[in-house]
């Protein structure tokens, strides 16, 4: 029942226009700028992940939004309404913390109760609530325990229902699976989508993991340095990224600087000291012709054979000189004639192949699609 | 001798109780090595202990057994070589049943009780907002601030009760600002009233108060009251939801370090206390010194001890229910 309620508000109000809105937010400690002259704007109902890495102002802008640290200028609305004065125990907003910040001295129920009676809610209701919540994040019956008798994920799972329980317009979550192992934390990513999707509720995470980030997130903020260098879908991101530190943060890239020699507005060519021959582009680049840019090339979308390949846009040759075997895909060091190493991943599509081994002379080709060029 | 047997007694039984609950508030994580060298440092203090503690408490339970006669020590020794090569074991239990009799004593121990109950509370009241401020500083203000509390132990204790003597009197300093801001008109009286013991009893025992309680709100993780904040709670209620039940193994420890010498406090009753100032530290020292009566002063030794004792048993059974309970 309660769950629908929620459900009614949310679809109550208008969609489309920004939800939270960050504008142009900086926060300075001492001389050390930590967020510089951040704006940005979340849709209702998004999974908004900051991404980046430690120190790069992520977890400061998350502690601006939940009003823990004032911005030094710049302002920030949520729903509309001008929340950069507001203090954190009248924000429409919840977080959960990385460290879960679970009240060590109260049982699961009355953590969970906490949020509820600081808004007066009855004891009735409250109770009502709290089993509502706690049977969504599936910890029925762990009412009456303590945090110190909590598995690290039943703990995080307290956390989730805790400033899940008051259905805040905002929720906010710093490193959300940091402290579970592997096989818990894939689960509860999935766990934490579901939810989302059940109560609406918009979410803004705040991650160093990049795995995560392209689980959870609809849209992905890369930040660096307190700037956001990149916002799009985990797809943009990855496929599409618009600078070197992008296409480098996010998964694995191989980058080689280059001259743009050819200057086509359908395609380009970008002659590679490092490979030893001019790469093939087929889009073009907004870059002035005889310009230095890099040239990033994902390792799966290589292709790698004993045989020189007919009609690949792109061709070098190399020998492998390493070889991790994954399971699922094995990774490939190759070496190129001119030194520079190249990484290559590539499924483990049959059992009984015929393994490349080191020291294999190979052909590598990618299409002209596969490269993405930046200029900075 | 003996009173000194008996005043080691009551403080290092205090100190000793209170030894155990500061290692909980303090030390709880800090597992020793094993070894020698462990049984070394536990076996030397353990020595001392039985040495110049448990001894002299002997001694001082025997005396509260006997009876006065005119002798040196004044008196009567419990084992007595009779005719026939037979022993005897005369113990008296008059001394107690004197004791709990005369209302004198009954109501030195309440009195004491009471003193030394609203001594700590005040202590308490008083402490918990400077350790709370000091905990919450940084850097250097925080080193001066713990200077300041530890400070007056650099001066003899019997030095800085004597200041309040001249503070306190009619011609001095607090008098005369209460007339300058015109609260009053003409000196008041102020020495040798129960204040004066409240006054010298707060401000004597007030560092062994912030300290535990320093510790205890030190260690609390901050985020807990961010938490608190996020879910919609205003400060002061944070602070009596989350900070005040987080530090109370503190306010235990501190409490205890303050009420339990406060009970037998003789020195600030009988310099700043007035005559009808009944506290039992005095009566203890009244049996002994003007009324030679040795045993009954024992004997009130023995029930003080027993009587804290019991107190502290008790305190710490609360708690341990409180924790299995969790």
């Amino acid at each position: 029942m309660t769950l629908e309620v929620t459900r009614q508000q949310t679809d109550s109000h208008s969609v489309g226009s920004p939800y939270v809105r960050l504008d142009g937010l900086t926060k300075k400690f001492g001389d050390f700028t930590a967020v510089k002259e951040v704006s940005l704007d979340i849709a209702r109902g998004e999974i908004f992940c900051l991404l980046g890495g430690s120190g790069c102002g992520k977890t400061t802008l998350l502690r601006m939004l939940a009003g823990f640290e004032a911005p030094t200028t710049g302002s920030i609305f949520i729903d509309g309404v001008d929340v950069t004065q507001v203090p954190p125990y009248e924000r429409p907003v919840n977080m959960m913390f990385q460290s879960y910040a679970l009240f060590p001295h109260m049982t699961v129920a009355q953590n969970v109760a906490f949020g509820l009676y600081q808004d007066g809610v009855s004891k009735d209701e409250a109770r009502d609530r709290v089993a509502d919540i706690l049977g969504l994040v599936r910890l029925g019956g762990y009412e009456k325990r303590k945090p110190h008798q909590l598995s690290g994920g039943e703990r995080q799972r307290v956390a989730l229902a805790r400033s899940l329980v008051k259905r805040p317009k905002l929720l906010l979550l710093d490193e959300p699976l940091g402290a579970l192992d592997k096989k818990l934390r894939e689960h509860t990513q999935f766990e934490l989508v579901n939810i989302q999707n059940i109560l609406g509720v918009t979410f803004i995470i705040v991650t160093h993991d990049q795995e995560e980030a392209m689980t959870l997130g609809t849209r992905i903020g890369v930040m660096r340095a307190g700037e956001i260098l990149q916002i799009g879908s985990p797809t943009d991101i990855y496929e599409f990224p618009n600078s070197r530190y992008v296409a480098d943060f996010i998964g694995s890239v191989n980058l080689v600087e280059g001259r743009l020699v050819e200057d086509e507005p359908g395609h380009v060519r970008i002659d590679c000291p490092q490979f030893g021959c001019t790469v093939f582009v087929d889009h073009g680049v907004s870059a002035p012709a005889d310009s230095i840019v890099s040239v990033a090339i994902r390792p799966e979308k290589i292709q790698i054979s004993r045989e020189c390949p007919e009609g690949a846009d792109n061709v070098v040759s190399g020998t492998i000189t390493g070889i991790a075997y994954l399971g699922d895909v094995s990774r490939y060091l190759v070496t190129l004639a001119t030194g520079a190493v190249v990484r290559v991943t590539l499924p483990n599509i049959f059992r009984h192949e015929t393994r490349l081994t080191i020291e294999d002379a190979v052909w590598l080709s990618w299409h002209g699609s596969a490269a993405v060029v930046v200029t900075r | 001798m003996v009173v000194m047997a008996w005043l080691s007694c009551r403080g290092s039984d205090a100190m000793s109780v209170i030894g155990l609950r500061l290692r909980q508030v303090l030390v709880r994580q800090s597992p020793m090595r094993q070894g020698v060298g462990r049984k070394l440092v536990i076996g030397i203090p353990y020595l001392w202990l039985a040495l110049f503690f448990l001894v002299p408490f002997l001694i001082v339970l025997k005396i509260s057994f006997s009876n006065v006669q005119l002798s040196m020590p004044p008196v009567e020794p419990i084992l007595v070589f009779a005719a026939n090569q037979v022993v005897q074991l005369r113990i008296h239990l008059a001394n107690f049943s004197f004791i709990f009799g005369d209302s004198l004593y009954v109501a030195a121990f309440s009195n004491s009780i009471k003193v030394a109950g609203i001594s700590t509370l005040l202590a308490l009241l008083l402490g918990y907002p400077m350790a709370y401020g000091i905990a919450r500083v940084r850097g250097t203000l925080r080193n001066i601030l713990f200077l300041l509390v530890v400070l007056p132990f650099f001066t003899s204790f019997l030095l800085r009760v004597y200041a309040w003597i001249g503070l306190l009197g009619r011609n001095g300093p607090l008098n005369a600002l209460l007339m300058q801001i015109g609260v009053i008109h003409e000196p008041i009286q102020l020495l040798q009233t129960d204040f004066a013991v409240y006054i010298g009893m707060v401000y004597s025992y007030l560092p062994f108060m912030i300290l535990p309680l320093y510790a205890a709100i030190e260690k609390q993780d901050l985020t807990l009251l961010e938490a608190a904040a996020d879910l919609g709670c205003r400060p002061v209620r944070a602070f009596f939801s989350v900070t005040l039940p987080l530090t109370k193994e503190g306010i235990f420890a501190g409490c205890l370090l303050v009420f339990i010498p406060a009970v037998g406090e003789y020195v600030i009753p009988a310099l700043l206390g007035g005559p009808d100032t009944l506290m039992i530290g005095r009566v203890v020292w009244d049996e002994f010194f003007a009324n030679r009566d040795w045993p009954v002063a024992s004997a009130l030794s023995i029930i003080l001890l027993a009587l804290l004792s019991g107190l502290v048993l008790l305190l710490q059974r609360v708690q341990a229910a409180e924790k299995s309970a969790s």
